[in-house]
């Protein structure tokens, strides 16, 4: 019985506390409005710069985190970072993943997924464009998240280019001051400075640049199907209205005997 | 099916006799779809169809998402996120039957909130409010353990935090926590059976929405003006109402129509919205969310819950006159499951004996009141439990109660009405005459 009573006084606990830490204005980082190519009901992912993005992942980020939601073989799907398949089947070769029929390591082929984070603390960064909202608000009514979005890629962004580069050292454990964190101080070292990959296409390499890459990169990893799913959309609402259309027309047509009557006998 | 006199199916071929002597399975159709409808009913009669659609896309798109699911405390996550990316039109199955939940609450709470100004719930139709009352009750329990099925920490915590509202009911409350929980806490029993019974719930559903459609089939619909059909001949009945098909049919479909283009456009463009980004991490017992918050359509029945602190004089005075059994804990359960069962009630609260809130100069402000009261509740759920939000929901619950258990008696007794029309074809007509310029046959009741 004792675990219902923790869990639930946690729980309760945490109704409490959400005071502090969501919603209070002081408690939030602060999140730039990053302007990202795949916003809005027109936007679309640009696939240089998801590529770009899976270079920064590949050579920055996969040191400690991991993507064990995502298949490599997506790395070439359509409305992705568009991988040619001789390209996937040469990256997956860089990664080694735990075959439970070998019960041993081998190297990955493209039917795998990415690893999982090596570091027991580094979160996977599949799902982390959705898990994560940048904009609250104003007084929990949700009108910056309509228009803004719910902010996930531009908080990432955000993260990347915040460190102050202050430190402080809490029982043995050394966090960096970063102001789009919520609570400031952040246990993850500074992963980026600028110029810490080479762009084969030349792109810049600032601090700025390669923060919005690697998240519209962690956006697509959140939400693969984001271009099929803003064409169903499309598509949805294009035949709904057409359908509305001809309903209005139709129901009008069945109407009007009845209006004309009452018109007739009034 | 309705005492409102119409024609009924005639058999005319050889086979539709067979069939309608064995079994009058046509006659019932047509009847139902024939069945004499008040000409006079406006755009808030649409939401009943609404309400139909969305029953029938949660179980279409949930029987394709169950064949991809697997309810287990390890793979639930994975699986949800292996129809996001494997399976064939996954993401939109599963982005439909999410927000789809949402346009069934929309749709649910405008139904509720029509019935409540026009006096739907007034006899004879208290039979339709009350399966309509368990409708919404089964609606609210299917949506909760669906929301646990993703297996995020919103789902977990979620779960934790209401199932731990059943562990406050004294003496019982611990075996009937445990025996929804399936155990201690949210573990995989919890998920197993939450599963099973998000199956279940919504063909219970289907069968009491027959039994509401056959219960106002047999009272015949109310309309905007409260007055009843004329019955006592089939010419009279006529000229007060229309065939449901085709001319309510076309009526709703056109406005489904447009509802749905604006669902789709939320599905396709926007999807993650009214969804907390929470639940996509993984649930883990161990780390708390800093912030739980239910689903938007309980935030108004949540902020009831919260808004009776131990420091309140009702919860105290409660405390001491039962001797500590009902605790503050209890208080705010009861208080929630008090302001549905208010509703509920409404039929016999209500003693004013007009029907329609058009012909009730006074209830008119007082619904409005409680319109903008249900919305500030909703708000207010979804705020921290501080001040001044605590005082806030205090005020915002004590108005839901008040409007049911005081005003609603009181206002049916010192209340002068309005005159209401003899007929509805007197309404239809005044209405028709007003809009089209035409002679205005505004009809003056002798009083």
């Amino acid at each position: 019985m004792s675990m219902i009573k923790k869990l639930t006084v946690s729980a309760l606990l945490a109704l409490g506390l959400s005071t502090s830490g969501a919603l209070a204005a002081g408690g939030e980082g602060h999140v730039e409005d990053f302007d990202f190519s795949f916003e809005g009901p027109f936007g679309a992912y640009d696939v240089n710069q998801l590529q770009r993005g899976l270079q920064i992942y590949t050579e920055i980020c996969s040191a400690c985190h991991g993507l064990k939601f995502v298949p490599l073989r997506s790395l070439s799907d359509d409305g992705g970072p568009s991988l040619p398949e001789e390209q996937v089947i040469e990256y997956s070769k860089r990664y080694e993943v735990f075959d439970p029929e070998l019960d041993d390591f081998r190297t990955a082929v493209p039917t795998d997924h990415f690893p999982s984070s090596t570091l027991e603390n580094a979160p996977d960064l599949s799902l982390m464009a959705k898990a994560r909202a940048g904009f609250h608000g104003p007084y929990g009514l949700g009108i910056n998240q309509f228009f803004k979005g719910i902010g996930g890629p531009e908080y990432i962004a955000s993260l990347l280019v915040s460190y102050t580069g202050e430190e402080k050292v809490q029982a043995g454990v050394t966090f960096y001051e970063n102001t789009a964190f919520p609570g400031g101080w952040i246990a993850m070292a500074p992963p980026l400075y600028g110029d810490d990959v080479e762009f084969a296409d030349g792109h810049s390499t600032e601090l700025h640049h390669l923060a919005e890459d690697v998240a519209a990169f962690l956006m697509w990893t959140a939400e693969p199907k984001m271009m099929a799913r803003k064409q169903a959309g499309f598509a949805g609402v294009l035949f709904l209205t057409l359908l509305a259309v001809l309903l209005y027309l139709t129901n009008k047509r069945i109407w009007a005997p009845v209006k004309r009557r009452v018109k007739e006998n009034s | 099916m309705s005492g409102i006199p119409h024609d009924h199916y005639e058999p005319k071929s050889g086979g539709e006799k067979w069939l309608h002597r064995r079994l009058p399975v046509v006659g019932l159709l047509y009847d139902t779809l024939m069945i004499p409808t008040p000409k006079n009913l406006n755009w808030m009669w649409i939401w009943g169809i609404v309400l139909t659609f969305c029953l029938a896309l949660q179980i279409i798109t949930g029987i394709v998402l169950v064949m991809h699911y697997t309810p287990d405390t390890g793979l639930a996550f994975s699986s949800v996120e292996h129809i996001m990316r494997n399976v064939n039109g996954g993401y939109m199955l599963r982005y439909l039957h999410a927000n789809g939940a949402s346009l069934f609450f929309i749709a649910v709470y405008a139904h509720i909130f029509r019935g409540l100004y026009y006096g739907s719930y007034k006899a004879p139709r208290e039979v339709t409010w009350i399966i309509g009352m368990l409708i919404y009750l089964l609606m609210m329990a299917t949506a909760f353990m669906g929301y646990v099925l993703p297996w995020g920490q919103m789902s977990f915590w979620g779960a934790t935090v209401i199932t731990g509202l059943f562990g406050a009911i004294p003496f019982v409350g611990e075996s009937l926590q445990t025996l929804l929980l399936g155990g201690p806490a949210v573990d995989n029993a919890t998920l197993t059976r939450f599963f099973s019974l998000h199956y279940l719930f919504p063909f219970l559903i289907a069968g009491l929405v027959i039994l509401h459609i056959w219960a106002f089939h047999s009272t015949g619909n109310n309309n905007p003006t409260g007055v009843e059909v004329r019955r006592t001949s089939k010419e009279e009945a006529e000229k007060d109402t229309l065939p449901f098909w085709p001319y309510f049919v076309m009526k709703d479909l056109f406005a489904l129509a447009v509802i749905l283009a604006v669902f789709f456009a939320v599905v396709g463009f926007m999807p993650n919205y009214l969804g907390h980004p929470d639940n996509y991490i993984e649930a883990n017992p161990l780390a708390t969310p800093a912030h739980i918050v239910p689903e938007w359509y309980f935030l108004p029945f949540y902020a009831i819950l919260r808004a009776f602190t131990s420091d309140v004089w009702v919860v105290i005075i409660a405390e001491t006159l039962t001797g500590g059994i009902i605790d503050a804990k209890f208080f705010g359960v009861l208080a929630m499951f008090g302001a549905i069962a208010v509703l509920a009630a409404v039929p016999w609260l209500d003693t004013s004996n007009v029907r329609s809130g058009r012909y009730r100069p006074m209830f008119k402000w007082w619904f409005w009141l409680l319109v903008i009261d249900f919305f500030a509740l909703m708000w207010l759920g979804a705020m921290p439990a501080e001040e001044p939000y605590a005082t806030f929901s205090l005020i915002a619950s004590a108005y839901w109660f008040g409007y049911f258990l005081v005003i609603m008696p009181l206002l049916g007794v010192i209340e002068k009405p309005l005159p209401q029309p003899a007929t509805i074809e007197e309404d239809y007509k005044a209405h028709y005459a007003k809009k089209t310029g035409g002679t205005k046959t505004i009809v003056e009741p002798a009083e």
